[in-house]
């Protein structure tokens, strides 16, 4: 174990070599390429005994991640914004093929217009695929969360998207502390693939199949999203036993007393922890509930910290067009059986890298009372 | 390789979804039986997506992957690479695709895996539209064809993409086409590409009785009069040599009778006729061979 100051990207290639993976195939796109760049050096200098496909797309990149996770050994691959979008076809199929392939995603805007810098509509428009989704705040939590994507993606044979946010994580030097290859191993076993294109017993994978049939397999799925609270509180379990850092499927900061709530996921997180500080200091009882794991959405969770509450806050960095923000749509979700409920709050707070400072957040807090809660909120 | 040696051996089951005559079914089970038992599928959206057989059947006896439309060689990209890093290096990852997931939709990721010279066999049955949707054209249908998007026939100013040349220019380990109505050329081919290593491409032609129009029984008569009228020529090109033809008929025929034994052509008149014929001509020039 040692420490070291680390890009958010750095950490996510630590955290991929930790883990051993057999087939690297990447595409570059911005804000996602340091992550695949420091790969591709790992795998050039030895440090990594990987095959690393340098493909002509990113949907040949998932295409590739996809064909070594059925050939049974493990994958990954890294992305970000269009290249997301243009893997969509592809990420629907690995779930249909229960592959564990882990994916880190640089959240960042889709065009048009162009835009590099981040926002949450890249990962937020894959919601609905049957990918475990966890969103992380610091570069630590990024390699931490990557070597547990593994573990679980194996044991769930569901496929996890991890995300950091371009720039403000992908492109932010932080103190990491750097597992050794010893800890990994321990705590990631190497990967047994239960059935995989295998010459010695041959299946066929894929072959058309019929409604009832499909329908099963569609069940499958859901009920595997639901057992894998388990395996992620697991993992969590095995984590801290052996590393000595704790994580949860949310994490929390000033929420026991808290009267005004806020939620969100991702790096800013980070500049609404400072917020809270800062209301505390006033004497405002702000507190803040994080997510971690957006798929599985851990309604039983949420609800019991935010159930009390009075007024909840919800940071959104994307929003369906035509409805609302999809993690405002979480959160009323799991509260819709409250009879005394919070007054939740729908606030669109950054699109395409839109600036946050503090005071936005503590404005916010300050003026609660003359928010509506009828519609979507948007900043000046 | 003489095709008599080929031992009796099926690798695919009895039962399949393919029509009567499919030229694609019948490549498949030759062209497998010189693969051997060694050989994994990776297959693109296609007819054989409905031929390989409905859950919980198969028609295959060896390791088949379905996959998405577009991304047939980089699917085997990964998993030769994954087999690579398992230390068995020795087993053919071969992509399956019809004209459609190769001459379009397949064609970048096509073009990715032959340039990173992937040590993968990718086969082309090329039946010339997209068949399995119920004959739609590709940039595979020949000039003049009816199809059901090209209802008055395919426009004489497009011309079939040259999927030989195209892949050649990648300089690949080995590129040919065949067909299985000449069965000695075509399994010579599978067992050079089989016994090469780097990218691999063979273009099949392979009959449609229903997207051609013809009568069933026709199906190895109209693949072979494609080669007999210099429709489709029989060449191979091993990395570092020249192009090589490897079947030159005696003399070729007119390519009417290869046209008018299709519903597909019957609509054509003398001098589309001719003009396809005059491409024909200028193509075998091209080759030396006219």
């Amino acid at each position: 174990m040692v420490k070291d100051m680390v890009l958010g990207s750095e950490a996510v290639a630590l955290g991929v070599k930790l883990a051993r993976p057999k087939v690297i195939s990447a595409y570059p796109i911005t804000p996602q390429t340091h992550i695949i760049e420091r790969l591709s050096e790992m795998v050039d200098n030895g440090e990594l005994d990987a095959s690393f496909i340098r493909v002509e797309s990113e949907l040949s990149a998932i295409s590739a991640a996809m064909g070594a996770s059925q050939a049974g050994v493990r994958a990954f691959t890294a992305t970000s914004s269009h290249g997301l979008a243009l893997m969509h076809e592809v990420l629907h199929w690995i779930v249909g093929a229960r592959l564990p392939v882990v994916l880190v995603n640089a959240n960042r805007a889709i065009g048009s217009p162009w835009n590099i810098w981040t926002d949450q509509t890249d990962s937020m428009s894959q919601r609905d695929l049957g990918w475990l989704q966890v969103y992380c705040e610091t570069a630590q939590e990024a390699l931490d969360t990557v070597l547990q994507a593994f573990y679980v993606a194996e044991k769930v044979l569901l496929p996890i998207m991890v995300m950091i946010d371009g720039f403000i994580l992908s492109h932010t030097l932080e103190e990491v502390v750097i597992p050794t290859q010893e800890q990994a191993d321990e705590f990631l076993p190497p990967y047994e693939p239960g059935y995989f294109l295998d010459i010695d017993n041959p299946l066929s994978f894929g072959n058309a199949a019929k409604g009832d049939v499909f329908y099963n397999l569609r069940k499958d799925i859901q009920r595997s999203m639901e057992a894998s609270f388990g395996i992620i509180n697991e993992a969590h379990n095995r984590f801290d036993d052996i590393f000595g850092r704790r994580y949860d499927l949310i994490d929390t900061y000033f929420i026991d007393d808290a009267e005004i709530v806020f939620v969100i996921a991702g790096a800013l997180t980070g500049t609404v922890r400072v917020a809270v500080d800062k209301l505390r200091n006033m004497g405002v009882k702000a507190g803040l509930l994080k997510i971690r794991y957006f798929r599985p959405f851990p309604s039983d969770l949420v609800r019991s910290y935010l159930a009390d509450k009075k007024h909840v806050v919800v940071l959104n960095r994307s929003l369906s067009f035509g409805s609302a923000g999809q993690i405002t749509q979480e959160i009323k979700n799991a509260l819709y059986f409250e009879e005394d409920k919070p007054s939740i709050y729908d606030y669109v707070l950054s699109l395409g890298g839109k600036e946050v400072f503090v005071e936005d957040v503590v404005k916010l807090a300050l003026n609660v009372g003359n928010l509506e809660t009828s519609k979507i909120l948007w900043r000046e | 390789m003489d095709f008599r040696d080929v031992k009796n051996i099926e690798y695919m089951n009895q039962g399949d979804y393919a029509c009567p005559g499919c030229g694609a079914g019948l490549s498949m089970r030759h062209a497998l039986k010189v693969l051997g038992e060694k050989t994994i599928i990776v297959m693109p959206a296609s007819c054989w997506s409905i031929i390989a057989g409905v859950f919980p059947t198969t028609a295959l006896q060896v390791p088949l992957m379905h996959v998405p439309f577009a991304t047939a060689a980089a699917v085997a990209s990964g998993v030769k690479n994954a087999y690579k890093k398992k230390g068995q290096d020795d087993v053919n990852v071969v992509c399956w695709a019809g004209d459609g997931g190769t001459f379009d939709i397949g064609l970048q990721a096509l073009s990715g895996a032959a340039e990173r010279k992937e040590d993968i066999i990718y086969v082309c049955y090329d039946n010339e539209a997209y068949m399995n949707t119920g004959i739609q054209r590709s940039s595979a249908t020949p000039p003049g064809a009816w199809t059901t998007t090209t209802p008055t026939g395919n426009p004489l100013i497009y011309e079939k993409k040259d999927m030989f040349n195209i892949v050649a220019s990648h300089n690949p380990a080995y590129v040919a086409t065949a067909t299985i109505a000449y069965p000695d050329d075509f399994y010579l081919k599978f067992e050079k590409a089989k016994n090469a290593k780097g990218f691999r491409f063979i273009h099949i032609l392979s009959a449609c009785p229903p997207g051609w129009r013809i009568d069933s029984k026709d199906s190895v008569k109209a693949m072979r009069l494609a080669v007999e009228s210099g429709m489709f020529v029989l060449m191979e090109k091993e990395q570092g040599k020249p192009i090589r033809i490897t079947y030159k008929p005696e003399r070729f025929i007119p390519v009417r009778e290869y046209l008018l034994l299709q519903g597909r052509y019957r609509h054509l008149d003398k001098n589309t006729i001719n003009e396809i014929q005059i491409r024909v001509n200028e193509r075998l020039k091209d080759l030396d061979l006219s």
